[in-house]
């Protein structure tokens, strides 16, 4: 039995057997062991009744990114699972479950040479009464993890509470009875002990991650038209907003959302809303009515696979251009991007605080992957900022909501402020905000919008800065987690690569990069696009060394740390 | 003026601005300008707590000719705007104004759902059966054989009968006004904003340059023959029924405005934060 | 506004003058309302045609506020606000009749319609009021109007009737938005 840093674990199956509820309890198991891990799903086309994987990864480690392939799979029957493809990849070291009720092992596990081991899983499930296929896996997987049954029991209580007591005692006996059988398997590897925590665990996915973000940041309304892999956010809002005395309105569509978003925050009332490419495409006239009106918004874009309609429930980076590029005019904003569950909060919080300092639309480029993703992570920390704008009305005199002073951002009157009445408007305005078409009036407004941004000081948050060497790795959002892997991995090895991966991604922060860049001369961008989008924004942008290389793939399968380290080692030679 | 003399706390001139409005010399829109600031004297609306909310089109300049605050939005949206700032701000007077354009085409699905919704809002459009401001193009409630430059000979195309849609939607008062009887148009304003629910206006505005005919509008008008109804269906017949010239109000309803469901204390985020918790 | 104005109820010359103040006031702000569109639209003439009007309308307003004496007009005439809920006022002006390219004979033309409308008004107190006081005030308030008429009448022989291309632009019109 191996001592190893991280262990990868799926279940499969299909029509509703409950493989991704199987993943959700692995998790949770693990985590209150101690243990860190990361749960992604991927699941067939249909509403109903489709094929489902739940991929687990758990280490000693905070997880941020998948393995190159799995070391435990179980399977509860094996039907369409070639739809998954490449994502459920094993090699000859893995171990793979089976039923033989499911008929043979899959092809692709053959192929592998992967191990395999049978294990009646429908028969045991029905040896229990009301057994179910799912817990006899689940037991199955914990077993061979060296999980026991008063390790999953907390979690099986919690989730079943509803169901009745009937269903937490056969679930309890199907996992027992999994558990047994797993005692003739041997993984070979195991993971350290945990230690024990000193810090609070929760787990969360990233959606949930980025509705706390909004919510330590002040946000109190959000506008919400669903569209996946967003929805999430929306739905955790719901009652939460609702309980802290805010409100989320559902909206007719997206161009609606917005539009309430923004009437609510020029109302005074910091506010949000959530969507995925299809939802900012229609957004983005409004979003430049924000921009040209100075009124404070976060757009979250939880990022899926295009153009179009695309792959509604894969991850991908390309909504990129859009964020940056999609306002029509000039029109600087603000667009933010995590890198990880955890830093979900992190960064919606910190989008929040620059849109209503800044008094700008801010969009959040989160993604599938971490969106949709659940993480054991140790408890964020309080970061306690909340973002004010300013509303100091003036006296006397007419009021100029557009008035130019130091640093380009003028005290915003709020309805309710006697004297400080003005009509916000999309129109080219003067320092009053009453329309204009005078050369002069635009040019003094765009300076405004634009140096406010520019000259804000956000401090180190702008990127995450790690480690040293003539060679740089640069990539951002969630494959952070992976180029992260990569760079240790490489830097163990005994080779020194740098990981830039900037948070903000606009307004650009050209000196910053540059010091950033000092002494490297190579540099690999790393994205999850098929345009290479990323790689043309930073050209854009920035300056770069003169050897660059691009590693980028659409979804929907992520890039794993392996082939950003390959990558890396390719060029060194 | 003698200091004898007591003066309403504002004057319908108090509610104007300083901005000079663009529209052309003869439209009806300015009547419309007269018959807000008149409403909203006789309700003593304080300027501060009332928000014009539009979208865009000639109607659409209106917020900056008064000294509320306004805004002046994306074309079609002004609704979902107006939903957002006062669902979050229930203490704020919130007016809509828009056009027949920006109210019943580009923003014809938020209209539907606004009356369903039931805020309590007044949504005043001045209908000019035209595209004014893009210059003369057909709107919804343009007649099927007006000519025009993008539709030679005329749509061919049923007009959308606004007041009917707002009445199957929800809407909770529902009132047709002519922009030539300012005083009548204030007072269907007036009663529009004390009615709870989502008030809808529509408040024929002639355009005098690209509709010219509609100068015969003031022939045309007469008071609706009979009070309004507190009956949906009976109001729809009777507007289907008219000849488009009904001038009154029409419907008035007793639906229940929408309630926020917002806790009136809040919790601490901390109590949120432990569902996260192992 | 082609309907006849309703009558409110008055019932003492205070009222009368309170009303008869309001219509002034009214048509002192109509007519700065048409100068200030025609000072947008780039027609002087017709600019001092309207803030001229609105003078005029203010010097008459200034005089019922003289025949009124101490008493308090606007407070009397915002508690009969409500006089209006039926019908425009006989003095206001049609804002729909404006036009940027109006000759002042067109201005005087809606001037003379609104001092037409404000006589047959007070002739008609004059006639049914009740109360001898009233009646006597209408009676005065009908004679001013008169004046006004005969005044606009006169101002209108300076000024020829217009040629039927008076409306026509040498330009198209222009879209804003």
């Amino acid at each position: 039995m191996r001592e190893t840093e991280h262990i990868s674990v799926a279940i499969v199956g299909s029509g509703g057997a409950g493989a991704l509820t199987a993943g959700n309890f692995l998790l949770e198991a693990a985590s209150r062991v101690g243990w860190h891990g990361l749960l992604t799903r991927t699941v067939g086309p249909q509403i109903r009744g489709g094929e489902a994987a739940a991929l687990l990864r758990l280490a000693s480690r905070p997880v941020e990114c998948l393995a190159d392939r799995l070391d435990l799979l179980v399977g509860i029957d094996w039907l369409n699972v070639d739809h998954f493809g490449p994502e459920i990849e094993v090699g000859p070291q893995s171990l793979v479950v089976t039923d033989p009720a499911s008929g043979g092992l899959p092809a692709f596990v053959s192929r592998a040479g992967a191990r395999s081991a049978e294990i009646p899983i429908k028969d045991i499930a029905k040896s229990v009464p009301d057994g179910r296929p799912n817990m006899v896996a689940l037991g199955v997987a914990a077993g061979v993890l060296g999980l026991s049954e008063e390790d999953l029991s907390a979690a099986i209580e919690k989730r079943l509470a509803e169901k009745g007591d009937n269903a937490i005692e056969a679930s309890k006996a199907a996992l027992k009875a999994g558990i047994i059988a797993a005692a003739q398997l041997d993984l070979g590897l195991r993971l350290p002990t945990p230690k024990t925590r000193e810090t609070q665990r929760w787990l969360v996915s990233g959606n949930e991650m980025t509705g706390l973000g909004a919510i330590r940041g002040g946000v109190r309304f959000a506008a919400a038209y669903p569209i996946t892999p967003a929805s999430e956010i929306l739905e955790w809002l719901a009652p939460s907003l609702a309980k802290l005395g805010g409100v989320l309105f559902q909206a007719e569509d997206e161009l609606a959302a917005i539009n309430m978003a923004i009437g609510a925050s020029f109302g005074g009332t910091p506010a949000l809303t959530a969507t995925s490419g299809p939802g900012l495409s229609l957004m983005t006239e409004t979003i430049g009515l924000a921009t040209a009106t100075e009124i404070p918004v976060v757009i979250v874009d939880v990022m899926r696979a295009g153009p179009s309609t695309g792959i509604p429930t894969k991850s991908e980076q390309a909504d990129l251009n859009i964020a940056v590029y999609g306002l029509h005019g000039d029109a600087p904003h603000l667009v933010l991007a995590p890198q990880s569950i955890s830093d979900c909060l992190f960064t919606t919080q910190w989008a929040a605080y620059l849109a209503e300092v800044l008094q700008s639309p801010a969009v959040v480029l989160s993604d599938q992957f971490i969106g949709q993703a659940v993480a054991a992570i140790d408890r964020p920390a309080d970061v306690a900022f909340i973002g004010r704008r300013v509303t100091a009305v003036p006296q006397t005199g007419v009021y100029k909501r557009y008035a130019v002073a130091g640093g380009g951002v003028s005290p915003m009157a709020i309805p309710g402020m006697p004297g400080g009445q003005y009509t916000a408007d999309g129109l080219t305005h003067n320092e009053r905000g009453t329309p204009t078409s005078n050369e002069n009036d635009h040019r003094v407004q765009l300076d405004k919008r634009r140096s406010k941004l520019e000259q804000f000081s956000y401090g180190d948050h702008w990127a995450t800065l790690e480690g040293d060497g003539e060679v740089a790795v640069i990539t951002w959002g969630s494959l952070t987690g992976a180029a992260r892997e990569a760079v240790n991995q490489l830097r163990a090895g005994g080779f020194a690569v740098r990981l830039i991966a900037p948070r903000l991604l606009l307004p650009a922060q050209p000196e910053r990069l540059r010091a950033a860049l000092a002494g490297v001369n190579r540099v690999l961008i790393v994205e999850q696009t098929h345009g290479g989008q990323y790689y043309r924004y930073l050209r854009a942008h920035y300056d770069l060394p003169v050897e660059v290389r691009l590693l980028n793939r659409p979804g929907p399968l992520p890039i794993r740390p392996s082939e950003i380290a390959r990558a890396v080692m390719e060029w060194r030679l | 003026m003698s200091t004898a003399e007591t003066r309403p706390i504002c004057k319908p001139g108090d509610y104007k601005s300083d901005i000079k409005p663009i529209w052309c010399p003869g439209c009806g829109d300015y009547h419309v300008l007269l018959s807000f600031t008149r409403a909203f004297a006789q309700l003593s609306l304080r300027p501060e707590h009332t928000v014009v909310v539009s979208g865009i089109g000639c109607s659409s300049r209106i917020p900056a000719y008064l000294s509320c605050y306004g805004f002046h939005g994306v074309h079609g949206r002004s609704l979902a705007l107006a939903t957002g700032l006062k669902v979050s701000r229930p203490d704020l007077t919130v007016v809509v104004a828009s056009g027949d354009g920006d109210g019943y085409s580009i923003g014809g699905n938020h209209f539907i759902q606004a009356c369903r919704r039931n805020i309590d809002m007044t949504y005043v459009v001045m209908d000019n059966r035209v595209y004014g401001m893009t210059k003369g193009q057909p709107s919804p409630t343009t007649e099927p054989d007006f000519d025009t430059a993008l539709s030679p000979g005329g749509t061919g195309l049923s007009p959308f009968h606004p007041l009917v849609i707002a009445l199957a939607s929800g809407a909770n008062f529902v009132a047709r006004a002519f922009s030539g009887e300012p005083n009548e148009t204030a007072n269907t304003l007036v009663e529009a904003i004390r009615h709870p629910g989502f008030s809808f206006v529509e408040v024929l505005s002639p355009c005098v340059t690209f509709r010219p005919d509609e100068r015969e509008w003031k022939n045309l008008v007469h008071a609706a023959p009979v009070a309004a109804t507190s009956d949906p269906a009976k109001a729809a017949r009777r507007i289907m029924t008219d000849d488009g010239f009904n001038i009154g109000i029409l419907y008035r309803g007793e639906r229940r405005p929408y309630q926020s469901k917002a806790a009136a204390k809040a919790i601490d985020i901390a109590e949120l934060e432990k569902d996260f918790a192992l | 506004m082609s309907k006849a104005s309703s009558i409110p109820p008055i019932f003492s010359v205070a009222d009368l003058l309170a009303i008869a103040y309001r219509i002034e006031l009214d048509a002192v702000e109509r007519y700065g309302v048409l100068a200030d569109q025609m000072e947008t639209h780039n027609n002087p003439e017709l600019t001092k045609v309207f803030r001229d009007l609105s003078k005029a309308e203010s010097i008459h307003a200034a005089e019922i506020r003289e025949m009124a004496g101490d008493c308090d007009l606007n407070g009397r005439a915002s508690a009969l606000h409500s006089i209006w809920r039926k019908g425009e006022s006989p003095e206001e002006v049609d804002l729909g009749a404006a036009h940027y390219l109006m000759t002042p004979w067109h201005a005087l033309q809606l001037c003379l319609a609104g001092e037409k409308r404000a006589l047959a008004f007070f002739t008609s107190i004059a006639e049914t009021a009740k109360d001898g006081k009233v009646k006597e005030m209408a009676a005065e308030l009908v004679e001013e109007e008169a004046e006004h008429v005969n005044l606009v009448y006169r101002l209108l022989r300076k000024y020829p009737e217009p040629t039927d291309s008076w409306w026509q632009d040498g330009d198209p019109p222009t879209a804003q938005d």
